[in-house]
Parts: C-alpha cells; sequence; structure tokens
C-alpha cells in the first residue's frame, strides 16, 4: 500500500488569509475545512491538494475568537465555514453565503462543542 | 428588468430520494442563481467517536452510507491502520479492492438506472437495475450483505473470498461486461438521450477544479482527479486507467460513469489474477494515538476521514468529508443559466448521495 503523503503546518490567525493565498496561487484545490475540539481550545484544519499533493494548515483558537472566511479566494469555502459555525460555534467573518446558523439543522445549538451526554441504564435517552 | 421569482426546488421532489433544498431564483424560465439548503435529516454520528470504541465504530462508519458503505468501512479501517502502523495483510488490501469496486458497479448502475428515471426512459432504468442485481448478488454471496457488508475490521477484512469462488466470480463478469455494453451503448449513443443531455449544466473545467468537484461530477470537465491514483490498498499494484470527458455537461458526467463501470471490472479481473494466498487479518493490540487524513475514491469522488485518537480506546474525532458536500458549490454553477425544466436532471447528474452529505 502506498502511503498519501500529508503534512500539517500549524500557524497564527494573523497568518492564515496569507498562507491559503499563496495554496490558491500556486494552483491548489481546496479539499475540506474540518474543526476538531482539543480540550478548550478548536483546531481548524484547511486541507488543500494539487496532483495528489496533500497538505494542511491549522489553526487553533478558542471559542470566542471569529476566523477570517476564506471564500474570497476559495468560493466553494462557504459549505465549511458554515458547517463549523452551526456544528461547533465557530464565528466565521466574511463568507460569501451566510446562512446564519441555518445550514444544519440541528435540535442542540452547536452540538459539537459540548461534551458527550452520558445516558446510564434506566434512564430515558 | 425581468421580474425575479423564486421557486422551491425539494426537499422532497420525484427526482431526489433523499431531502435537499433549492431556491431556484428564476427570470422567467432562466435559473439565474440558486441557494442550497441542507440538513434535514443530519445525523450527526461523527459525535458518537467519543462513545464507541475505535474497534466498533467501523459499523457506524459504514452506515454512512446505504450505497458506498463499503467503502467508508475500508476507509475508515485504512486510517487507523495508519495511525497504528498496522501492516494489513496483502490478500487482505486486495479482498477490500474487489469489494470497493464492486460498489463501484452497484453504485453506477444504481445512479445510471435513476438518472434514465429523470429523463422518462423507464424501461432504461429497469434494464439499469436488473443488471445492478446481479452486482447485489456477488456482494452478498462474498459477505454475507446486499448493502451494508460489514466485512472490513481494522488489521483486515472479516471473511476471505475461495479461489474458486473468484474464479467463477471472473467468469460471471464477461455476462455482466456484456449486459452492461448493451446498457451503456444506449446512454451513451441514443440519439433522444444525447439530445435531453447535451450541453445541458455546463461546468467548465476551470470552474470544476477551483469550485472543489471531485469525482465523475469533476472528471466529466476533464478535471483527471482519481484518487486511486494515490496508491492506496491494493492500488498501487494495479493499472487504474482514470476516465475523463471533456465537455462539462450531464452526458459527460453520464458517460464518464458508464465507462468507470468496465474499469471496475478490469480492476476485479486484475485483483484476482494477483492475490496472494495468505491470511486476511492481523491480530489488533493498543490504541490509536495520532492523527491522519484517509482519501478514497468513492463512486461519487474523492472521499476524506479525518481520524485523530489520543491513546485511548475512542477517537477524539472523526469528521467525514464526503463527495456531495464538495459538489454542491459546482452544482450551483451547473444550475445558473439553465432552463427550470433542465434543474432535475442537473441536480442529478451529480449523483447527490444526501445520507453522506448527512453524516
Amino acid at each position: 500500500m502506498t502511503v498519501d503523503k500529508q503534512t500539517t503546518t500549524s500557524i497564527d490567525i494573523g497568518k492564515l488569509i496569507g498562507s491559503v493565498e499563496r495554496f490558491r496561487n500556486e494552483g491548489y484545490r481546496l479539499v475540506q475545512i474540518g474543526c476538531t475540539k482539543v480540550g478548550d481550545l478548536y483546531e481548524i484544519n484547511y486541507s488543500f491538494d494539487k496532483d495528489y499533493h496533500f497538505e494542511n494548515i491549522r489553526i487553533a483558537i478558542t471559542a470566542d475568537t471569529e476566523i477570517p472566511s476564506i471564500s474570497g479566494m476559495y468560493w466553494n469555502s462557504f459549505i465549511y465555514e458554515n458547517e463549523m459555525h452551526d456544528l461547533f460555534g465557530i464565528q466565521v467573518r466574511g463568507m460569501n453565503i451566510d446562512f446564519k446558523g441555518t445550514f444544519i439543522r440541528t435540535a442542540v445549538k452547536f452540538p459539537f462543542s459540548v461534551p458527550p451526554v452520558t445516558v446510564t441504564k434506566g434512564d430515558k435517552p | 428588468m425581468t421580474k425575479q421569482i423564486i421557486v422551491p426546488f425539494g426537499p422532497q421532489h420525484p427526482v431526489l430520494p433523499e431531502p435537499i433544498h433549492l431556491d431556484l431564483v428564476l427570470e422567467d424560465e432562466r435559473v439565474v442563481d440558486v441557494i442550497p439548503s441542507i440538513g434535514y435529516i443530519h445525523r450527526g454520528f461523527e459525535k458518537l467517536v467519543e462513545k464507541r470504541e475505535f474497534t466498533e465504530y467501523v459499523y457506524i462508519a459504514e452506515r454512512t452510507c446505504g450505497i458506498c458503505s463499503f467503502i467508508h468501512g475500508a476507509t475508515y479501517c485504512q486510517g487507523i491502520e495508519q495511525i497504528m502502523n498496522i501492516d494489513v495483510p496483502e490478500r487482505a488490501q486486495y479482498l477490500r479492492v474487489i469489494w470497493s469496486e464492486y460498489s463501484r458497479l452497484h453504485s453506477h448502475l444504481l445512479w445510471l438506472g435513476l438518472f434514465a428515471d429523470s429523463f422518462g426512459f423507464e424501461n432504461l432504468f429497469m434494464n439499469a437495475w436488473k443488471i445492478r442485481e446481479r452486482v447485489l448478488d456477488f456482494m452478498e454471496q462474498t459477505t454475507g450483505g446486499r448493502v451494508i457488508q460489514g466485512a472490513s475490521k481494522v488489521g483486515g477484512v472479516r471473511r476471505d473470498i475461495s479461489s474458486e469462488k473468484l474464479d467463477q466470480m471472473v467468469k460471471d463478469l464477461d455476462d455482466l461486461d456484456r449486459e452492461m455494453k448493451e446498457l451503456t451503448t444506449i446512454f451513451m449513443h441514443d440519439d433522444s438521450i444525447r439530445h435531453r443531455l447535451r450541453n445541458v449544466g455546463v461546468i467548465s473545467r476551470e470552474d470544476a477544479f477551483h469550485l472543489g468537484a471531485v469525482g465523475p461530477t469533476a472528471r466529466g470537465s476533464g478535471v483527471a482527479i482519481d484518487l486511486r491514483k494515490t496508491g492506496y490498498g491494493a492500488y498501487d499494484r494495479l493499472n487504474v486507467p482514470v476516465v475523463t470527458d471533456s465537455c462539462g455537461d450531464c452526458l459527460s458526467r453520464c458517460t464518464v460513469r458508464a465507462k468507470e463501470l468496465f474499469t471496475s471490472t478490469d480492476l476485479i479481473r486484475q485483483a484476482a489474477k494477483k492475490i496472494p494466498d495468505g491470511p486476511v487479518d492481523v491480530k489488533v493490540t493498543g490504541a490509536p494515538d495520532g492523527e491522519y487524513f484517509m482519501r478514497a475514491e468513492q463512486p461519487r469522488g474523492e472521499l476524506v476521514h479525518y481520524l485523530k485518537g489520543n491513546g485511548s480506546k475512542f477517537l477524539v474525532r472523526s469528521r467525514i468529508r464526503t463527495p456531495t458536500l464538495t459538489n454542491i458549490p459546482p452544482l450551483i454553477k451547473m444550475l445558473q443559466g439553465c432552463e427550470l425544466a433542465d434543474v432535475p436532471v442537473i441536480v442529478l447528474s451529480i449523483d447527490p448521495c444526501i445520507s453522506c452529505t448527512e453524516r
């Protein structure tokens, strides 16, 4: 099996736009933006690909940090940015299409930002 | 200035087996803009990764989709195996390729039937699904499941295929090829179908690439992205041709899928010829500590399973980026400027799988 080589570079939030712009100028496509809650922080991975060369940049933010949208460079990023907002409550500034929390309809607000509910035997779920 | 009106399309529509909603902004009969809306059936089961051991989560990963379930399960397992540096036996890698390609056959035949139904060719729809039944029979005979196979596990696969059964499967592929040839000839060359699909829902190569199109949606516009070329599983030992077409319209996307049926049968033949004897799994000890973006080629395009573990039995995160999610922005581009009557056919041309999208 050939291993898909991949790199992940952590950057400051202030360098996000510049880094994404570099990928855009070098002809990479946006593969995905994904968020992971690690302790009190949120890790956000931006993944890019060019000719099967897979690269990620990562920012780590607190819950109240607003991040800039990259939809000015990658128009399709609104899908991931709205998803991040609706599931994790990440505030994204300047999205080209802002669904204002209605992109993914959830019963619980920002469900992925809260710890899992523990149901013990006999409890109603 | 022409008056603009908004026509809602979906979430319930005869052409959609699953709910997605589009607000179509119309000037007369022409679509000038589209606002998509999903999330009607979002299950949020990525969150379940915090409550199921990583070896059990494969059952949940498989249920991301009812069509390409095997590939979801196998991709998840391969991601965990990368994090844990597990050397999966070669035979298991080949078996995963065989079942993945049968999944692709089943998915493409299902889509061809639905597509025929969308433009009113009912007997073609039934013929495609009749052939698909043969593929599902192979899946059932070799895994025990028609739709949810449960054949992959971390460290290998749960079932083996005997050499006699493999020989029989390869022989049966000739019949399958013959039937699919008759079917796809109609899709690609019938005058009424070409007239219905040519120059409908056009997206250029540049737009398809920059808007993140994947799979047949990208390859139909000449963007040669096929993750099987990265060589995961046993694909690095097989000859994987990338099927593309250049017009970027509904007929091109249909042609790519039609031709890919034969790529899949060829890959099954290659794998059956090269598959070595040996075990199909290894014992797994420990727990994943690290992260990996496992990418694979689903019938609809590039699939990403991002997995992150912290050394416990429970993963910290499973993030599944499905092909339909990333094909929504290109769909918006395809719909802009089309006629209202073409919308159902164009929507179906990306082979939307809302079940995957609403994981």
